[in-house]
């Protein structure tokens, strides 16, 4: 079984997925971060495959890849570095990344590596649902790795439905209308798409502006748990990763 | 060969709509509405009211003699240089901003590089009465002050981009960031570049250039085609208006003029079809230039206009079909064909048109062929670069 699927079923709330690029705030700090984060009890992570244009996030992630990149992560060396993790990290894995990067590698390739490695799900932002179900569906599934959908307010509810039955694993809801590191709006508006969410039966989660215990707690509320990206960069960035989970925890 | 983009906005394996869902209600609500509005008999006569009393179209198609007695040919001017702003960036925004107002849009969300496109943009905002907002790289800011200043005081709000290396590539990444976070705004793309419908309507909007041709053509000489259409392409807006009506026309040859930059195997050239490869840039599938990971190149020329690391999708099609010749020309070409125009025709020309113009020293055309170089813009906003390198 997919280990998204098995966390999912194992655990109904309060799921706390981090997210992190990869070779930062040191090259060779992936690994080491992941082992931190299993070691500290969060369920899942998300690794940012560093890109130069990310479309869909703030400045926070836009210059942590960059220093990523700067530090000379690449591709290639971020499956090479992944090899042996799976020796000592079990939570489910999810690589974050831009189209561009993936295609350039050659999709096939990509997904062989992933499989390899153990990681169980993908999320593309600027990979549009109907391209993936017309080219790539079937090389996704003959490898085992899902495709983690994403969905927003701006979202109308044909497209919710289409969303909530296309994607793998779970749903990602972006909490509001911005690209990643602002913060969670608790406005009526967002209310009422929260409640939205609330009524599926597809696992969901939460993420784009969770940066505290109180945003994790009111996302919780709503959807099976929370992704939180833009703060845990920063307390990497001044090295309190440990701190920062055990407060939001 | 078809050389439009279908209905998903794919010119043969270039183009589409490479979007994350958060903009995905903005771009359906553009494309099923685009092509009503452009058909409309309203929008048409406005749009041509506006083009003709307001931006001073027809812009002139010059027979120029003395550069035809220097080529030993017969060499045509479309003078976009005389439309009102300086370029034939406006044609676009005119277009743009009639489509915003029928969508209902108050907020317009531009990117610039040069600032062309930029003061374009406020100039509409300012005649419409809507508030403008220009995302500019930080490093443009300040090596293109002049333009900076017309903007604002044309009203507009212009944002300096402070990611990545601050200059068009991060200013078009903040612009549909801003657009991601306001979505009830419009965004009004400078060029054929981007998810579709924005590379398909902006065409469709600079076509007027080559309408324009063919009548004149055929007022001067009986024969509405000529023998050549030369363009410069940065993202490409120019040369996909010049080039539209004479897609289908087989006897036209079409030649697109790249910035080299310092040279094509330098390491800093903007000769995106030259040296790039298939991969995805601002929501459109074309060719950019990239490394071996996937990662966005920053390129380089003198000309601000031409400095893009991708290129419109249409130009990746027809570069690939081989409908087009692209060709390329360095910074020092460019320089010497402005330099060229300048002192015999009295036409100072931008850095990027110069491009084109590089076209009538590296081919060798025939002494009856009419050649048709189109004038971009003119060369005011490059004053200093000419001072400092002729």
């Amino acid at each position: 079984m997919n280990r998204i699927d098995n966390l999912f079923q194992n655990k109904k709330q309060d799921i706390l997925s981090i997210y992190f690029p990869a070779g930062y705030p040191n090259l060779n700090d992936t690994v080491p971060n992941l082992e931190l984060l299993q070691t500290a009890g969060v369920d899942m992570v998300e690794i940012g495959i560093p890109f130069s244009d990310p479309l869909a996030d703030g400045s926070a992630i836009q210059a942590a890849a960059k220093q990523s990149l700067d530090n000379g992560m690449k591709l290639r060396l971020l499956f090479e570095q992944l090899k042996d993790a799976r020796q000592t990290v079990s939570m489910p894995l999810i690589l974050m990344g831009y189209w561009n990067t993936i295609y350039r590698y050659g999709v096939d390739q990509f997904l062989k590596d992933c499989k390899k490695i153990g990681i169980d799900g993908l999320i593309i932002p600027d990979l549009p649902l109907e391209e993936f179900e017309a080219h790539y569906k079937s090389d996704f599934e003959e490898y085992g790795i899902y495709n983690v959908l994403l969905a927003c307010p701006e979202t109308d509810e044909v497209r919710f439905q289409k969303l909530i039955t296309a994607t793998q694993g779970f749903l990602y809801l972006v909490s509001s209308s911005a690209t990643t590191g602002g913060s969670v709006k608790l406005d009526e508006e967002h209310k009422a798409y929260f409640n939205r969410i609330k009524k599926i039966e597809t696992p969901s989660l939460i993420g784009f502006g969770i940066n505290n215990k109180e945003s994790f707690n009111y996302a919780c509320q709503y959807a099976n748990g929370a992704i939180v990206g833009t703060a845990f960069i920063k307390a990497l960035k001044k090295n309190k990763a440990k701190d920062f989970i055990k407060k939001i925890k | 060969m078809n050389y439009q983009a279908d209905n998903k906005g794919f010119y043969g394996k270039f183009g589409g709509a490479y979007i994350p869902e958060l903009l995905r209600r903005n771009i359906d609500e553009l494309e099923n509405a685009y092509l009503d509005i452009l058909e409309s008999e309203d929008f048409k006569t406005e749009f041509a009211r506006l083009l003709n009393n307001y931006v001073g179209r027809p812009t002139p198609l010059t027979f120029a003699n003395n550069l035809s007695a220097k080529y030993q040919t017969q060499v045509y001017l479309k003078r976009e240089d005389l439309n009102h702003t300086g370029a034939h960036k406006i044609n676009n925004t005119i277009g743009q901003i009639l489509v915003a107002k029928r969508l209902g849009k108050k907020r317009i969300i531009a990117e610039t590089g040069a600032g062309q496109h930029g003061v374009a943009t406020a100039t509409v905002c300012a005649l419409f009465g809507l508030e403008c907002v220009v995302h500019m790289g930080a490093l443009d800011v300040e090596r293109q002050a002049p333009n900076v200043a017309r903007m604002k005081m044309l009203g507009a709000t212009v944002i300096p981009s402070t990611s990545g290396n601050q200059t068009l590539k991060d200013a078009t990444n903040e612009a549909i960031r801003d657009w991601i976070a306001n979505p009830h705004s419009f965004y009004l793309i400078g060029s054929v570049v981007g998810p579709h419908p924005y590379p398909d309507m902006v065409s469709r909007l600079q076509s007027i250039i080559s309408e324009e041709i063919k009548e004149q053509l055929n007022k001067e000489q009986g024969n509405p085609n000529p023998n050549y259409v030369v363009a410069c392409v940065g993202g490409g807006s120019n040369a996909a208006g010049a080039f539209y009506h004479f897609l289908d026309e087989k006897e036209v040859e079409l030649i697109a003029v790249e910035a080299a930059g310092k040279g094509i195997d330098s390491s800093e050239t903007a000769a995106t079809i030259t040296i790039g490869s298939t991969g995805f840039i601002h929501g459109s599938k074309t060719l950019l230039m990239q490394d071996d990971d996937g990662q966005i190149i920053e390129p380089y020329s003198i000309s601000a206009g031409l400095d893009y690391p991708g290129v419109g999708p249409i130009h990746a099609h027809l570069a690939e079909t081989g409908r087009v010749n692209y060709i390329s020309a360095t910074d020092d070409d460019a320089l010497n064909s402005a330099k060229v125009l300048a002192l015999n025709e009295g036409i100072i020309p931008a850095l990027e048109s110069a491009h084109a113009l590089t076209a009538l020293d590296k081919i060798q055309f025939k002494k009856d062929d009419i050649v048709v170089v189109i004038v971009s813009g003119r060369g005011d906003k490059d004053m200093e670069t000419y001072m400092n390198n002729l």
